[in-house]
């Protein structure tokens, strides 16, 4: 018997039909969104017109799909170099973070770790225009002193990156500082017991050792860039991310059904992603 | 080389990114737009320093009743995710039996990995004049014309609970899942009723986690700016919405760090309130993974 469920069998049925509304409050958009993608309708509404995946493929006018929507690509294409882009480094700068913290003893350092949380706590828009003030200053002073031109510190892909890292970093630490505490020393200290050198002890028995959260956290990192939005929206240029491009499309043309499919598209590819990252934790965890 | 030397050099070598990233891209900028919000264009390319901007804010009401409405809604969001999440997340942790308490927490946490923007469309697909909840009261005969459920606040605050309500469910599931039930059954061993139970021992065991998950969700609803604009419309009164427009259309940066503050310092504010009064760590809550 489970004390801590209720004991009259009415209530246990109240309490399930509760988590299943609510489960179905989690699914009505993203079921919604999804649905119509597929819908052979000018419009993503309702009458249900039959079945069609013109809005992925078809290649004429009216109906563009998104694999003919050269704008549409060219966002996922920025949105794929700029995710790349800042999981590698966000998950090489937690690494470094993660053994700061949890091998080095330095004076000062509880106050550095929270330094380390607060980007997690600052609004991303606050961070985006921070970002860009800070930059066009720096820009701004470079060109009237010395006359040079920057570019790459007006907003752009590289300003998305740096905005992005900024509290990534955040995420991939705890990540894998999560993963390093668990680690046994031992094992470390037996090999550099064996003879082996610093360089590699770090390659061949700690590295591997993190190499799940390593991939978890770059799968985490590599999401949250692609379906970021505050941060990215103060710091783009003229190569907009998807997200970017398609709210633009949202706001200026309206919904056309070519959204429902983007949608469609990046909820598969972001849960198959999840998915993995859940399935190399799990086996990590039974061996 | 010795020893201590080897331990130095590494300590430095894994201070220094750590540094450079705190510093040039956290501290520095956030000192960025406290100076540009403290500066007053008087010409081309000439500037005062003082505190007009501030003043401006003050004197300017639609400003400051958008920033008291951001609270407003914000506290009214993490509220409702609280009352929304805290039953769900006790399902999970003590109630579900084990295989379907895995499966039941992914499912939670499936629309976490779906971006922001696809969800809120979702909603404006069902909700809108010609979306699915408008054309099925049409079909039943409720009602005889096309209904609109977009751009009023209580559709504002529903779109901000579902964006935000998994962020109160995962630290309340791990602080949850580490109660004992033995601390239940005590409880009604010595006669607690069931109120009384949850009163005295669920919430205050579950605290860090209810926290953690406030402040959290706070955060994420005072600095969210999609869901409020598409689900509220134009006119939905939001403070970063706010702010890009100084920013972005307006190009008045001078106000936009201004409002950029403001915001900063007030979201600030009321966390540390929140952690003051729970008697709770940043580090303790939010950090613990």
């Amino acid at each position: 018997m489970n004390v801590a469920a209720p004991q009259s069998p009415l209530l246990r049925w109240v309490y399930r039909g509760y988590m299943l509304a609510f489960l179905i409050y989690l699914a009505a958009p993203l079921f919604a969104a999804g649905m119509f993608a597929f819908n052979d309708s000018m419009f993503p509404a309702l009458p249900w017109n039959g079945f069609t995946l013109d809005w992925f493929f078809s290649s004429t006018e009216p109906k563009i799909g998104m694999f003919h929507d050269r704008r549409l690509l060219r966002g996922l294409q920025n949105s794929l170099i700029i995710g790349v882009a800042v999981s590698a480094m966000a998950v090489a700068a937690g690494t470094c973070n993660a053994f700061l913290f949890e091998r080095k003893q330095f004076p000062g350092k509880n106050i550095f770790y929270i330094l380390m949380i607060v980007p997690l706590v600052i609004p991303g828009v606050i961070l985006g225009i921070s970002l860009l003030v800070f930059a066009s200053m720096i820009a701004n002073g470079l060109e009237e002193t010395f006359g040079i031109e920057w570019d790459f510190l007006r907003p752009g892909i590289f300003l998305v990156i740096l905005g992005q890292f900024s509290f990534l970093t955040t995420i991939t630490s705890l990540v894998i500082a999560a993963r390093l505490r668990k680690f046994d020393i031992a094992l470390e200290e037996a090999a550099f017991n064996l003879g082996a050198s610093r360089l590699r002890v770090l390659m061949t028995v700690t590295l591997p050792y993190l190499m799940p959260a390593l991939f978890s956290a770059f799968v985490v990192a590599f999401l949250v860039s692609f379906e970021n939005f505050n941060t990215t929206l103060m710091l783009v240029g003229s190569d907009a991310p998807l997200t970017i491009t398609m709210y633009d499309r949202m706001v200026k043309v309206g919904s056309t059904p070519v959204l429902n499919a983007v949608s469609f598209f990046l909820m598969v590819g972001s849960g198959a992603l999840a998915l993995l990252s859940v399935v190399v934790q799990r086996k990590d965890e039974q061996t | 080389m010795a020893r201590s030397d080897v331990t130095k050099l590494s300590f430095i070598l894994l201070f220094a990114p750590f540094a450079l990233w705190i510093a040039l891209l956290i501290i520095l900028p956030q000192l960025g737009i406290g100076y540009i919000s403290l500066r007053e264009k008087v010409g081309p390319g000439e500037y005062t320093f003082g505190v007009s901007n501030y003043v401006a804010f003050l004197s300017e009401p639609i400003y400051w009743n958008t920033l008291l409405r951001t609270a407003w809604m914000s506290i009214l969001v993490t509220a409702m995710a609280l009352i929304v999440g805290f039953p769900v997340a006790y399902y999970i942790a003590k109630i579900a039996q084990r295989r379907s308490r895995a499966a039941l927490f992914l499912m939670c946490l499936i629309p976490l990995w779906v971006s922001d923007l696809v969800r809120a469309f979702g909603w404006i697909v069902i909700l809108r004049e010609t979306g699915l909840v408008s054309s099925f009261l049409q079909k039943i005969g409720l009602v005889s014309g096309p209904v609109e459920f977009l751009y009023n606040d209580a559709t504002v605050v529903m779109g901000l609970v579902y964006t935000v309500v998994l962020f109160m469910i995962v630290p309340l599931v791990s602080t949850l899942d580490g109660m004992d039930n033995s601390l239940i059954e005590a409880g009604y061993n010595l006669g607690g009723s069931r109120f009384t139970v949850f009163r005295r021992i669920v919430v205050p065991y579950a605290m860090p986690g209810i926290v953690a998950g406030c402040i959290i969700v706070f955060m994420l609803t005072a600095g969210s700016y999609l869901t409020p604009i598409l689900l509220g419309g134009k006119n939905s009164m939001w403070f970063t919405e706010q702010i890009y427009e100084q920013f972005v259309t307006r190009y008045n940066w001078e106000s936009g760090a201004t409002f950029g503050v403001l915001l900063l310092v007030f979201t600030s504010f009321v966390v540390w309130l929140g952690l003051r009064l729970t008697d709770q760590s940043l580090a303790s809550t939010v950090a613990k993974d």
